[in-house]
């Protein structure tokens, strides 16, 4: 390679400077702060007393229950949000029905956070319209059912609102790739329509499917805003956990902080690396 | 139409009209709850007392405020970023492509977290100035803001454009002013309004970093009332329906007119 050529190469790279200063600073310093952090003690010492500390039941069950709240919501999320999604795209419903949802998908995935939480205060809480109607209409107390908002199953109802307009935008282009000619050729060969399913139609389905379950996952369990503004912090989840550890509520140690949010980043990352890895060999069919 | 198509149809039906309940059941008690504001008469009442507290608008314009900055400052950062590679630099696709993996991989409570943590101290003691929030905001809205321009450049292919014009004796000022911003202005229309509706009501980072911004005061108002959070939720998801809504919109028209361009296979 001649001296110009490495020049022109060297000033191409040149051209992503400004951004990659400002991924390096507001991206990966704080993400490596936060990994140096989690093996220090107060004084800055090298420990892993940090991460035995994570070992402590209340965090344990925390970690347990974020893990479950985000499974739960993503299940109901992949399985509802598949079925919408067939039932628009491939069901047999009027064209416009589709785009609608679609459009109303993009929305609902973006509507979460504090308004969320509020809307479902106003459905389901204590004083909530459909509570209120149970009771009135159908004699059903709700509450005195054991039900609450507040709690993990509330919170999942409450997560499975934005879980499942996202499913609906992540599947759709996995279900149009599903070919009208397979189950045209399974059904002339005989086979009925649970046979295509079992054979055909989930199997090729099967990598988009759970990759959209791991997407719906790391989603959940990311969320801080929804959690904070529902329950106000009394769930013990996670990303709750680390925003009180922050503010110093609890605990009063900003190191196990650290440990705390390097373990949500391992969980993510193993998230989205087995999600690429779906998503390739999802691909295969979507050409 | 035969008998499995039927079944299909009504089965269709069925989670149509079930996600639908879904949908819309807690936006119209939400909006019925909202109306109650005065005892025994449906009345914009709450929304009135909403509108009357002079934090709604304090704390509205400054995350108003915040979403510009984020959105200059994003639309700056990355649009000329996202032209380089194109041009120049295809290599460096895969490395744009892990790093806007990497907002996922960090959620908001963590960045929030590391940014205090790296930033408190001197040198660098941004923690006390709404710059530090608007660079939260770029890194949470970068991987939607690079990943719409990125496909807008894509679809306009900038590099046959680009020499096309050039041929023609076109300046490298009159390719990007003239063929590459025109052509990718419906994806940059989509990043800011996606980038918009992202920032306006966002919690985490403006609690953590303790800033007054629209999110942690509607979480304020939710705490003390019990009317005006519904009247809140409404406005806010009309103000989400109505960015994501512009921004599909938009994207749509843009993705027709380039379908009904003839195909050269």
């Amino acid at each position: 390679m001649s001296r110009s050529q490495a020049l022109r190469k060297a000033g191409s790279w040149l051209g992503l400077g400004p951004f990659l200063c400002f991924a390096i600073a507001f991206m990966i310093l704080p993400a490596l702060s936060i990994l140096t952090g989690s093996f220090m003690d107060k004084s800055g010492v090298f420990t892993l007393a940090n991460f035995a500390h994570l070992a402590k039941p209340t965090i344990l069950s925390s970690y347990r229950v974020t893990i479950e709240l985000s499974a739960v919501t993503a299940a109901i999320g992949t399985i509802l949000g598949a079925l919408v999604s067939y039932a628009v795209v491939s069901g047999g419903l009027p064209k416009a029905l589709r785009s609608f949802t679609i459009t109303f998908s993009g929305v609902a995935s973006n509507f979460a956070g504090v308004p969320l939480a509020f809307a479902f205060i106003a459905t389901l809480g204590r004083t909530g319209l459909v509570t209120a109607l149970a009771k009135t209409v159908f004699g059903f107390d709700l509450y005195g059912s054991g039900f609450s908002l507040y709690s993990f199953w509330g919170l999942s109802l409450t997560y499975v609102y934005f879980q499942m307009p996202l499913m609906i935008l992540t599947i759709e282009p996995a279900i149009v790739g599903l070919r009208r000619e397979w189950r045209e050729a399974s059904e002339s060969l005989g086979a009925s329509s649970g046979t295509f399913w079992l054979r055909v139609g989930l199997p090729i389905l099967m990598p988009s499917l759970l990759a959209a379950f791991i997407l719906l996952f790391g989603n959940a369990f990311g969320a801080y805003a929804t959690a904070y503004a529902l329950t106000g912090g009394m769930l013990n989840i996670v990303p709750i956990l680390i925003g009180a550890q922050i503010r110093g509520d609890v605990l009063h140690d900003p190191n196990l902080g650290y440990a705390l949010a390097l373990g949500m980043v391992v969980v993510m990352f193993v998230a989205i690396f087995l999600y690429l890895r779906l998503q390739k060999l999802a691909s295969r069919w979507q050409k | 139409m035969r008998r499995a198509d039927r079944i299909r149809e009504s089965f269709s039906w069925l989670w149509f009209g079930f996600g639908m309940l879904y949908f819309f059941l807690p936006l119209v008690a939400t909006f019925l709850f909202s109306l109650k504001g005065r005892k025994g008469i449906l009345s914009f009442a709450a929304y009135g007392n909403v509108l009357a507290d002079p934090q709604f608008l304090k704390t509205f314009l400054f995350s108003l405020e915040m979403a510009a900055f984020t959105i200059i400052v994003g639309l700056v950062l990355i649009v000329p970023t996202a032209i380089w590679i194109h041009l120049k630099l295809p290599k460096a696709k895969g490395l744009m492509e892990a790093l806007s993996l990497m907002p996922f991989v960090i959620p908001p409570i963590v960045l929030a977290f590391g940014l205090i943590k790296t930033y408190s101290k001197p040198p660098f003691a941004l923690v006390s100035s709404p710059a530090l929030l608007v660079a939260g905001y770029v890194v949470v809205s970068f991987p939607y803001m690079y990943r719409t321009i990125d496909a807008g450049l894509r679809a306009i292919d900038l590099p046959l454009l680009t020499e096309a014009a050039q041929s023609l004796g076109a300046r490298w000022t009159t390719v990007l002013f003239r063929v590459a911003l025109p052509g990718m202005r419906p994806s940059i229309l989509s990043a800011v309004f996606l980038c918009f509706a992202t920032v306006i009501g966002e919690l985490t980072l403006a609690v953590i970093l303790a800033w007054p911004a629209f999110g942690p005061y509607m979480a304020l108002v939710g705490r003390d009332l019990a009317y005006e959070p519904a009247a809140l939720s409404i406005m806010s998801f009309a103000l989400t329906w109505g960015s994501i809504g512009l921004m599909q919109f938009i994207s749509n028209r843009s993705h027709a007119r380039r379908v009904r361009r003839p195909r050269v296979p």
